[in-house]
């Protein structure tokens, strides 16, 4: 096996203090921009065949017949795999032995749940035959009605939303709130359908080595799919070796090893070949996971001073016929407005699709464009600005809980971002605006939040004999720059320059770094490198105090900081030992420890932990033609302590335009009667191109959390979305008062609004 | 894929024959055919790559006053052609704000006169499509049809024609000139395409084996040059077809119009030319209310085909808007959104 990821060397850099918190350069950008960067489909190994997925055009019965023949006839065709063929698993992909576990279509049958769903693989001596032999199949289905759209079945009350939470909360009575209120608002939005659509589609080589396993694959939580693959094939995870070096994307769709992952890896099986799938992408639309559309009625109440007396966020979410996620968009209301009375609640369908499943910002991102609209309706409602409703209607403890905040700078958001933005110049009333050639122009805002969560993690650290330093931990870089931040904290927990150390990631033999979800992995995977450089430290300082020969000795007590390579004697820096000299009297080749990163129970049920930001849009709208062009976006945030704020610009910078699409852009279309995506590509299914892609600005607001973790991270990976799209759907109704409550906000919206 | 023969004539002659036979396709800058064949929507048998024939890729200069365009001339070089840009405006601006800049280095001026719909029934094998596949129906009616066509639809197609280019083509009376086994023969871009009637796959009136060979323009279509624009409206800023474009050319002396030309694009199953809207402004000194009563008149026969009777006040409005920035003379460089009737940004996407 040659090297498995060979970065960029860290050149000898300035160095003020810490690494932490420097703006460092990806230390893979060179790899990325040179295509030597090695993604899962870039594997060729000896002897490898191609597969393709063959895929129903029906949302509902069953495969009645296949021209496996026809296929099988095909020059260049090898094999053709389906329910009837396909090796045998350990484990039915129909169990649920947890929450957490998702049903997959691994061909068990013929019965087809959804459009796009596997129905068989064909397997070829290239990538033309394989395509050709799955036209070849030529599929006839007995066919049932498709059920698509939120009132295509009955709804029900789901047991829970997202990750376990309760389906409804409530605290205080939210009627005779809303009755005592002075003003009140009652609107319904809704939301569509989106698809995650990584730049890179789900890709799979597989070999197997009798019952050992290697594989390339994209993977967003690399021990999850050793475990889900041992689980499934009756192997042990050790016998299976995953490469995640680089993903081109997941945002959530490669959390969890999909169905068709998997079906490369049944491929191989069955030819006993290494076997190459590459999802193409209108195959995206389906089976790994999308955002539910939402219907979302919103109640609010505030009194005549423009406190809020009530909210009630009900939400109308859709999972799949088969397996439970429900989008948790009502949620969002519980956190961000003091409210003395909250009530969120969720109702549900089941529908002919694939299952929905976390796509960046679950629920939050849902649910934050509505109530921030909301809110912004409210504000008007009340005659007040929609920054002073927001900041008189502030949450000094959590609304829902009553628990205090870890920590919570978002007045200093609201202040710097407004500041920024020049927000104190905005006329209350809609329509006031206009530039120089006429366009209305309109500026509104939206509040960001997100969850401070934290999984579990470990990391391995190593000092060498000569002093140098290894760091090790299966992290994910989905391109958020991993690769780099997690150096960083490594080389500091180690005491040693960047350039003295390497940080192996991304493969699944290497210490569990839990997954890149939840914008929980810098915190995780960063407290567990940071806690096993602690211990590989404090074993250098055990050698060197009890040593007589070191300057340390008898230091124990006092204690030491390790630094650039050395101890020092915390209450006398003029006494210290290098690494290398401590671990050459002690006769070591090398010291090796291990630390894990995971969430405080006592922290976490004691304070309420979240990011926060506040967005700030303007946008130009040439109301005859219904244009809306975003112009300005500025953000600014507080997210405990950043790491590399480089990185971290461009993760919120990512966030925001996926606001900018939330708000104006991406929107699944599916045809109702055949359940059947009609813009399963990059030019009908729209996300903002450069060109729509304004000035924007992100402000990192200064937060010290000493209660979140150790290195006081909350994470920054989803927060952007949530405020911006609120932010944007808002300046679009100051722009033209046209309120639109429908998402994506179209062009049609605006040449002829429909009355809601 | 379907396993096909490529054939790489040394010339016309020997390409028109090897299109001829049934199942062959031309194969020029490729942007729409192979991504139609990788999703199965065509299958040819053969595909007879033009691209390396001989003198197609000229931009020449007739001695009548006319320009002739060679077919193989790409997008990007026809548009950034100073001299051409600076003669036809809304063409130069039409092909800017079409596709990405990789795109437009690729296609080629006669593929893109022939480029098909972006239905999405077309292009879902597994829908009833009658353009596709003859008889088997439209699923677009009844269905998604929110950007699609609301004049010289059939109840057997609704699908639009897609192209900015062709929109100002039609607008100015461009000639296309056609080979084929008979020998050489032309006609207008207005009359190139059909309408669907019941015959919806036969979308131009090309037969087997005919090339595009040159798209002429007559010597008429540069006295539009003070007065043009090609105005393209869409959701996304760039990388996205028209719901609604128009074209517009206008000649005026003395503060009065004395010729226009107007063409639609986004709104009919080919590039719609508004004779009657046409009519209307000749003659006239611009006013607003003369530009309104000429949109009325353009969409006089619109009606919608399901989810999209806004496009038919959006196309008026586009109109409106269109003849009124060309009453201004036409600026020297395109701005840097081609199409957008968003204010023109410093910063010039090519030499004029």
């Amino acid at each position: 096996m040659p090297p498995e990821i060979s970065l960029t060397p860290v050149p000898a850099h300035a160095r003020h203090g810490s690494n932490i918190g420097q703006p460092l350069t990806r230390r893979d950008g060179v790899l990325k921009v040179t295509g030597a960067a090695r993604y899962a489909a870039d594997n060729h190994p000896p002897g490898m065949l191609h597969a393709v997925l063959a895929v129903s055009t029906i949302a509902r019965g069953r495969v009645s017949f296949l021209d496996v023949e026809a296929a099988k006839a095909h020059p260049g065709v090898v094999e053709v795999m389906t329910p009837a063929n396909r090796p045998r698993l350990a484990e039915d992909p129909d169990a649920k032995l947890h929450p957490f576990m998702f049903r997959l279509e691994l061909l068990q049958n013929d019965e087809v749940r959804y459009a796009n769903q596997a129905i068989a693989v064909v397997i070829a001596q290239t990538l033309e035959a394989a395509t050709e032999g799955v036209a070849l199949l030529a599929p006839k289905y007995e066919t049932q009605p498709a059920r698509v759209g939120l009132d295509a079945s009955e709804s029900f009350v789901p047991a829970a939303v997202g990750v376990g939470n309760p389906s409804a909360m409530h605290r205080g009575d939210v009627e005779a709130g809303l009755a005592a209120a002075a003003r009140r608002i009652d609107a319904t939005y809704e939301t569509p359908m989106q698809y995650h659509n990584p730049m890179e589609p789900h890709a799979i080589v597989a070999a197997w080595d009798g019952d050992a396993l290697s594989v390339d694959t994209p993977s967003q939580g690399l021990a999850m799919a050793q475990g889900r693959i041992a689980g499934l094939f009756g192997i042990s995870p050790e016998n299976i070796h995953i490469r995640s070096p680089f993903l081109g994307g997941g945002f959530g769709s490669k959390g969890l090893i999909s169905g068709p992952q998997l079906l490369g890896i049944l491929a191989a099986r069955l030819v006993g070949k290494p076997v190459k799938l590459v999802l193409r992408r209108e195959h995206l639309y389906g089976p790994v996971g999308h955002r539910s559309a939402s219907r979302q009625r919103l109640r609010i109440g505030a009194d005549g001073e423009g406190l809020l007396t009530a909210i009630d966020h009900r939400a109308k979410v859709a999972s799949s016929t088969f397996d439970d996620f429900f989008e948790p968009a009502a949620d969002a209301s519980h956190t961000l407005y003091a409210s003395p009375a909250i009530a969120t609640s969720h109702e549900a369908v089941r529908l002919d699709t694939g299952t929905p499943l976390f796509m960046r910002a679950p629920g939050e991102a849902t649910g934050s464009i509505a109530l921030e609209s909301a809110i912004d309706e409210m504000a008007d409602a009340c005659g007040m600005d929609p920054l002073a409703f927001r900041l008189k209607n502030y949450a000094d403890v959590e609304p829902i809980s009553g628990k205090p905040f870890s920590s919570k700078a978002l007045r200093e958001c609201y202040a710097r971002g407004a500041e920024h933005f020049g927000w104190s110049k905005r006329p209350l009333a809609p329509r006031q605006l206009r530039d120089e050639n006429g366009l209305l122009i309109g500026w509104g805002m939206g509040t960001a939040t997100f969850p401070a969560l934290m999984f579990a993690a470990e990391a391995r650290a190593v000092v060498r004999g000569d002093g140098s330093g290894v760091m090790e931990t299966g992290a994910h870089d989905m391109g958020q720059g991993a690769w780099t931040a997690f150096a960083q904290i490594a080389a500091d927990a180690l005491g040693l320059d960047l350039d003295r150390m390497e940080f192996k990631a991304g493969t699944s033999d290497l210490p569990d770094a839990g997954i890149a979800g939840g914008s929980a992995h810098t915190a995780t995977a960063g407290m567990a490198i940071h806690n096993a450089g602690a211990a590989v430290i404090a074993k250098l300082a055990d050698l060197a105090t009890n040593d007589q020969r070191s300057p340390l000795f008898g230091a124990g007590n006092a204690g030491v900081i390790a630094r650039d390579g050395r101890l020092f004697r915390r209450d006398d820096e003029t006494r210290s030992d290098s690494y290398a000299d401590i671990l050459g009297r002690a006769g070591l080749a090398q010291v090796e420890a291990r630390g894990k990163g995971a969430a405080d129970p006592a922290a976490q049920s004691s304070y309420a932990m979240h990011a926060h930001g506040a967005v700030f849009a303007e946008v130009k709208v040439d109301s005859d033609l219904g244009q809306i062009r975003v112009t300005r976006l500025v953000g600014a945030f507080a997210a405990g302590r950043v790491i590399n704020p480089r990185m971290v610009r461009s993760q919120i910078f990512g966030g925001m335009i996926w606001g900018m699409s939330f708000a104006l852009h991406e929107q699944a279309i599916m045809d109702k009667r055949s359940g059947r995506t009609l813009n399963a590509n990059f030019a009908e299914y729209q996300v903002p191109v450069n060109a729509d892609v304004p000035s924007m600005e992100a402000l990192m607001i200064e937060e010290h959390d000493p209660h979140v973790n150790a290195l006081g991270i909350k994470g920054v990976g989803e927060i952007g979305i949530t405020g911006s799209a609120g932010a944007i759907a808002n300046a679009v109704w100051h722009a033209t008062g046209v309120r639109v409550r429908r998402f994506p906000i179209g062009l049609d919206d605006l040449v002829m609004p429909r009355s809601h | 894929m379907k396993n096909f023969e490529y054939v790489r004539p040394a010339t016309i002659s020997e390409a028109v024959a090897a299109a001829a036979e049934p199942g062959a396709a031309y194969l020029a800058g490729g942007t729409n055919l192979l991504d139609l064949m990788k999703g199965g929507i065509v299958r040819p048998n053969r595909l007879v790559d033009i691209s390396h024939l001989p003198g197609l890729d000229r931009i020449e200069r007739l001695p009548d006053g006319g320009t002739r365009i060679g077919a193989l001339v790409r997008n990007a070089d026809l548009a950034h052609d100073g001299e051409f840009a600076k003669s036809y405006p809304a063409i130069a601006e039409a092909l800017l704000s079409g596709a990405s800049g990789q795109l437009r280095n690729a296609a080629t001026v006669g593929g893109n006169l022939l480029q098909r719909t972006r239905c999405g029934y077309f292009y879902d094998p597994a829908s009833a499509c009658n353009k596709r596949e003859p008889g088997t129906g439209c699923d677009a009616r009844g269905g998604e049809n929110r950007l699609h066509a609301v004049l010289g639809w059939s109840e057997a197609c609704i699908a639009t024609h897609p192209s900015d280019f062709c929109v100002p083509l039609a607008a100015l009376d461009a000639v296309v000139e056609i080979e084929g086994r008979t020998g050489r023969r032309e006609v207008t871009v207005e009359a190139l395409h059909r309408l669907p009637g019941d015959t919806p796959e036969q979308e131009n009136v090309l037969l087997p084996g005919e090339l595009i060979v040159a798209v002429r323009l007559p010597k008429e279509a540069r006295t539009f040059s003070h007065h043009a624009r090609y105005l393209k409206v869409r959701e996304r800023t760039s990388f996205a077809f028209a719901v609604v474009s128009a074209a517009v050319g206008l000649r005026i002396e003395q503060g009065t119009i004395w010729d226009a030309r107007l063409a639609l694009g986004g709104v009919a199953p080919k590039p719609w030319r508004a004779h009657a809207a046409e009519k209307i402004v000749e003659g006239c000194v611009p006013d607003a209310a003369t530009f309104r009563r000429a949109a009325e008149a353009a969409l006089a026969d619109a009606r919608p085909c399901g989810d999209n009777a806004f496009k038919i006040e959006l196309a008026k409005r586009i109109i409106v808007r269109a003849l009124t920035l060309a009453i201004s003379e036409t600026a020297e460089r395109v701005a840097a959104l081609p199409g957008s009737p968003f204010a023109p940004v410093a910063g010039a996407l090519h030499a004029s």
